[in-house]
């Protein structure tokens, strides 16, 4: 599939808007790189993670595991029907896990230490093995990257990366489970102190397996997004196909989490109708329970509103769950108060908003998206005929 | 071995000279209102007396209860840190390197006893907690606050012995709880309290597990060789086995399609 070699980025109003929510979040990231994190957040000793380390870091990488969760299904495991959406998802990812890293950067105190966990080892720490898989991980995606960029710029390397993509694909597959589980592992040490709903030596377990069933949710959302923006219908059949890996996960994850709330005595807390109560049944409710029932009723997954109400509700029911572990149940022991402030909740948006640009230009500028009938009509080179969903040839 | 102070809540007298010691020989900035107060431990404030209105048999008492690091015998804080900033020596004090931390607080929210605090004021801020003095246990002499405690309620010496002590103590004097709070505690601390009040009336955490808490997550961690090694085998043996299988159904279509 060749790719035109001109590139383009069409401005319209809203990545007018993105761009200005960008800047400002550049302007204050260099801010709060000068004058420190207590200038700058509203972070205390009661509170020392905040909005930065709950949404930006945990949350976002369990978002971004669309990436790993598509590459198992599409190139290990070989299921070529998944293949059209393959590609976005991974590079979601990639740009998910970019911003990861810049949203840790900006929480960590010491800023100009950062690389001191790679040369002095707290490989006792569960943080080690996050530190070291994130980075390992954003570097194999970036090379996971080249397979697509060297369609466009630097040709020759292309057969190199087309040659060494098994090796990345496997890794970059291995790696996310190790370090989704991980996240999980870091709460547990919170033993006492996070609230028992949340608390368990499973939480690696949840982490793991909810990183990988909102993948899906997290592709159909933005291929409807997607096939809006661009005009283009959507391949409905993908998504359907697709959700129900989402959806038998889920079905293990609940048995697993009642499960655990029986053996460890704590189900009596869920109706206790108290503030962790109340948010773990809405958790529970929009994030999983609502989901299974449309994944698993044909009428409902089958048309586009089911698709999308699926998508947005397990992917608010992953943030929600991940608010749930860093705030929700942490609040009782901390005591104290903790709002974000102006300037994190301005560092976010504006990181989300350049994460949003860099995927549209990518999409724009290289061979990302499965091509439609309707199609733009700027003109490919002419020895590409296109006609049909199958038109895209993946490679590895 | 393994160096501790033993705390005796029944003999201390609120003076906070301990308070002024740790500040004079860690050179602390002093900040009137807290130091009244006695209202935490902050970056400046690695030791606090709390004063504690109760009841005992009916009369109105008060209690003083010094606060610090309690140097746990196993720490949260020294198996959470990644970059080794944080160590137990072997004499016991639990005490940071700024040169290698890299600032991600993970310590403070590890922390079964709160303490770890931060410069939330500082550019390139500092975790600061109670060191023990561990330069001066180092060279065998006792941490600053209990060389100036007028009142014997901080004995310094031995762990062993101390909670040794700690025991004849509470066993021969029917006033005090019969529980020295951090013997167990998080899987037991250098730092050793006994009162003749219930912990939990004074503020302390009573429901911390008894099992070090390293041993969580070094359980998870120890599992992450195996599971890495036999599911990068897994997705390898996948991945050349789907191959394999698509390169037969290629060669079996080749005739049809040209």
């Amino acid at each position: 599939m060749a790719v035109s070699n001109r590139w383009r980025f069409t401005m319209t109003p809203t990545r007018y808007v993105l761009m200005v929510l960008g800047l400002v979040g550049v302007l204050l990231m260099v801010y709060r790189l000068v004058f420190g994190l207590g200038s700058s957040t509203n972070l205390n000793d009661e509170w020392p993670w905040g909005l930065w380390i709950g949404f930006d870091v945990l949350t976002g990488v369990a978002l971004a595991g669309g990436g790993y969760s598509t590459a198992l299904l599409v190139h290990i495991m070989g299921i070529k029907k998944f293949s059209p959406i393959a590609r976005s998802a991974m590079l979601t990812s990639l740009i998910g896990y970019l911003l990861v890293m810049a949203g840790l950067f900006m929480d960590i105190g010491r800023w100009f230490n950062f690389w001191r966990p790679f040369v002095s080892w707290g490989y006792h720490s569960v943080l080690f093995e996050v530190f070291w898989c994130v980075s390992l991980y954003t570097m194999i995606q970036l090379l996971e990257f080249g397979e697509v960029a060297t369609e466009k710029v630097q040709k020759r390397w292309h057969g190199f990366f087309k040659k060494i993509m098994p090796v990345l694909l496997i890794i970059g597959v291995l790696l996310p489970t190790l370090h989704q589980s991980s996240l999980g592992s870091l709460y547990v040490m919170e033993v006492g102190k996070l609230y028992p709903l949340w608390w368990s030596m499973l939480l690696p377990i949840f982490f793991l397996m909810s990183s990988f069933f909102v993948g899906p949710a997290m592709v159909t959302v933005e291929t409807m997004l997607g096939a809006r923006a661009h005009g283009h219908r959507p391949d409905l059949g993908v998504l359907q196909s697709l959700i129900k890996v989402s959806g038998y996960m889920m079905l293990v994850y609940l048995a697993l989490k009642v499960g655990d709330l029986v053996y460890r005595g704590a189900t009596g807390l869920v109706f206790t109708g108290n503030m962790e109560g109340n948010m773990f049944l809405l958790e529970m409710l929009i994030g999983v329970i609502i989901p299974i029932i449309i994944c698993f009723t044909p009428k409902l997954r089958n048309s586009v509103g089911g698709l999308v109400t699926f998508g947005v509700l397990v992917v608010a029911g992953v943030i929600i769950n991940r608010m749930n572990v860093v705030f929700t149940g942490m609040a009782d022991f901390m005591g104290g108060a903790y709002f974000p402030s102006v300037i994190e909740w301005l560092v976010s948006i504006g990181l989300l908003a350049i994460g949003v640009l860099g995927y549209l230009f990518i999409v724009e500028n290289f061979n990302v998206l499965p091509k439609h009938k309707h199609e733009h009509s700027h003109a490919p080179t002419p020895n590409v005929v296109v006609k049909g969903k199958k038109a895209v040839k993946y490679s590895a | 071995m393994s160096k501790g102070v033993l705390v005796d809540i029944t003999r201390c007298v609120g003076c906070g000279s301990c308070e002024v010691a740790c500040k004079m020989w860690n050179n602390l900035q002093y900040k009137q209102s807290v130091q009244d107060q006695g209202s935490g431990l902050d970056a400046e404030n690695w030791t606090v007396v709390n004063r504690v209105e109760t009841e005992k048999d009916n009369e109105p008492v008060w209690r003083f209860v010094k606060y610090q690091c309690l140097h746990c015998e196993e720490p949260a804080c020294v198996s959470a840190c990644f970059s080794k900033a944080i160590r137990k020596t072997k004499d016991g004090p639990v005490v940071y390197d700024v040169n290698l931390c890299v600032g991600c607080r993970y310590c403070m929210l590890v922390c079964p006893f709160n303490v770890p605090k931060y410069e939330w004021d500082k550019t390139f801020p500092q975790v600061r907690k109670c060191q023990m003095c561990a330069d001066r246990v180092h060279a065998g002499e006792s941490p600053a606050c209990v060389g100036v405690c007028p009142a014997g309620a901080l004995t310094y010496g031995e762990r062993n012995n101390l909670l040794a002590m700690a025991k004849e103590k509470i066993n021969g004097d029917s006033r005090y709880i019969k529980h020295v709070y951090g013997e167990k505690e998080a899987g037991g601390t250098s730092w050793l309290y006994i009162s003749d009040i219930p912990f939990e009336t004074l503020g302390f955490r009573t429901n911390i597990t008894t099992t070090p808490l390293p041993h969580y997550t070094e359980s998870i961690l120890g599992l992450t060789p195996a599971v890495g090694l036999g599911w990068g085998a897994l997705l390898t043996g996948m991945y050349v086995y789907n191959r394999r299988r698509n390169e037969i159904n290629r060669e079996e279509k080749k005739p049809g399609k040209k």
